[in-house]
């Protein structure tokens, strides 16, 4: 296992920058410029270096959709939101819209933020192209099918040309696959979600996301312990505050920064990678929510570094 | 973790030392349990003294959001008090400042409650029996 790429990382609904958002950034950015050397295109740089990411970047707003670059040829993926599409357009150029290819992509869950990228996956449409798409749940296939169905897509599933297989993968226990073991596990939400754990040339990688941690349940805590246990990365769903998913969005089957902090030093994790943004933030809320998640883990540091990061769509993470 | 009561007039202050996390949430929960009881069915006041209090993990935070509606149901006050800095921190990182009645000290708890709660703290006086 090489590198995470982050192709979708906001959760429930794809969101966009609007022209006031733009418009704020771009006058911060002249702000901060006031009276400083622009003439190279390094002062320009020097400039956008000391702002922070919401005012110099934006975190993105496609749904959810993470590639794992394990080493091998086949291409590895974790859900199909709306960050499906730019990865299918990446991975057409990266070899030339080249036949061949083989996409291993695996379901967190069959809700409509995780599978509406499909659709508009180009290398799907490629014959000669083999899509093998994983998950525990019994309807996977059926859903992917309905949701291009009439009267909600007009374009029927019978159009891809690539060789389309599913999987199903038995939770708990590990499964190879090109040269990866792969372990699905049931986590708590609505109808179901499973997180998957990637092993490979003793790298771990951990996808969670669309998961709520009932914390009133030690067994449930250490299930989750257990299955993060030494992962150098943890994709985790930190779309709510604390206080709103113990509250008023309690079962919405979602979790929280805090817990996630507390779950990767519990397992021993190096890293932590907020994922799955709420909706309603903006940039200038995830990156508080980035810095207030890397102060708690400074507050309640034990023996061991939790590195802390917040996903971004284009966030490239090394392992 | 130890959890101590003391009586004022129609509130009752609980305070709380050590440590909250996953070992201990369940003692606080079990602990302060015929304190909520008393003070709900007396409409009364519950204040946790946090000064004592070093750490609190999601799962202690649960507990007094739990606390906090059961007190609401019967129209009674929890109130926390005298967080120290690092709690405080945990408090806003995790919004739970914005769902609990925070105060900086005691004194400004104990006014919150009642006039004669915060009159019998003030007078320093011998404990009120429960």
């Amino acid at each position: 296992m090489m590198r995470a790429r982050f192709w979708g990382t906001r959760g429930s609904l794809p969101v966009a920058l609007t022209a006031a958002g733009v418009r704020h950034k771009l006058l911060t950015a002249l702000r901060a410029a006031r009276g400083r050397p622009l003439t190279t295109e390094a002062d320009l740089e020097r400039v956008l270096a000391g702002l922070p990411f919401a005012d110099a970047a934006t975190y993105g707003g496609h749904g959810p959709c993470v590639q794992l670059e394990t080493g091998g040829f086949d291409y590895f993926v974790c859900d199909m939101g709306s960050g499906l599409r730019p990865f299918g357009h990446a991975a057409m150029a990266q070899r030339s819209g080249g036949a061949g290819q083989t996409f291993h992509i695996f379901q967190s869950h069959l809700h409509w933020d995780h599978i509406m990228g499909l659709p508009f996956f180009v290398p799907a449409f490629v014959p000669g192209n083999r899509v093998v798409i994983y998950g525990s749940h019994p309807g996977l296939e059926a859903a992917l099918r309905r949701q291009q169905e009439p009267p909600s897509f007009p374009v029927d599933f019978s159009i891809f040309g690539a060789k389309l297989e599913f999987v199903h993968l038995e939770p708990g226990r590990a499964h190879q696959i090109a040269g990866v073991a792969v372990t699905s596990m049931l986590q708590r939400h609505g109808g179901d979600s499973y997180g998957y754990r990637f092993e490979s040339q003793g790298k771990v990688v951990v996808y969670s996301t669309d998961s709520e941690h009932p914390l009133e349940q030690p067994e449930h805590t250490q299930r989750f312990v257990n299955f993060f246990r030494d992962a150098d990365l943890v994709i985790f769903d930190g779309m709510y505050s604390l206080a709103d998913a113990v509250s008023v969005k309690a079962d919405w089957g979602h979790s929280s920064n805090i817990v996630g902090v507390e779950l990767c030093q519990m397992a021993g994790a190096r890293h932590l990678c907020l994922f799955h943004h709420e909706p309603v933030f903006d940039d200038a809320a995830i990156d508080a929510v980035l810095a207030e998640t890397r102060r708690l883990e400074e507050i309640t540091r034990g023996a061991t570094r939790l590195r802390v990061s917040a996903a971004y769509d284009g966030l490239e993470i090394g392992l | 973790m130890q959890v101590s009561t003391r009586h004022h007039a129609d509130a009752t202050v609980a305070t709380l030392t050590g440590r909250i996390d996953h070992q201990t949430a369940a003692q606080l929960e079990a602990a302060l349990a015929p304190l909520l009881a008393e003070a709900g069915a007396n409409r009364g006041a519950l204040v946790l003294d946090f000064a004592g209090v070093d750490y609190i993990s999601s799962v202690g935070l649960r507990v007094l959001m739990i606390a906090a509606k059961q007190m609401r149901e019967h129209q009674a006050q929890l109130l926390v008090a005298a967080l120290q800095s690092v709690v405080v921190e945990i408090f806003t990182i995790s919004r739970f400042n914005r769902i609990l009645t925070v105060t900086p000290t005691l004194d400004d708890a104990l006014a919150l409650c009642s006039p004669a709660a915060l009159a019998h703290y003030r007078g320093a006086g011998p404990a009120t029996p429960p």
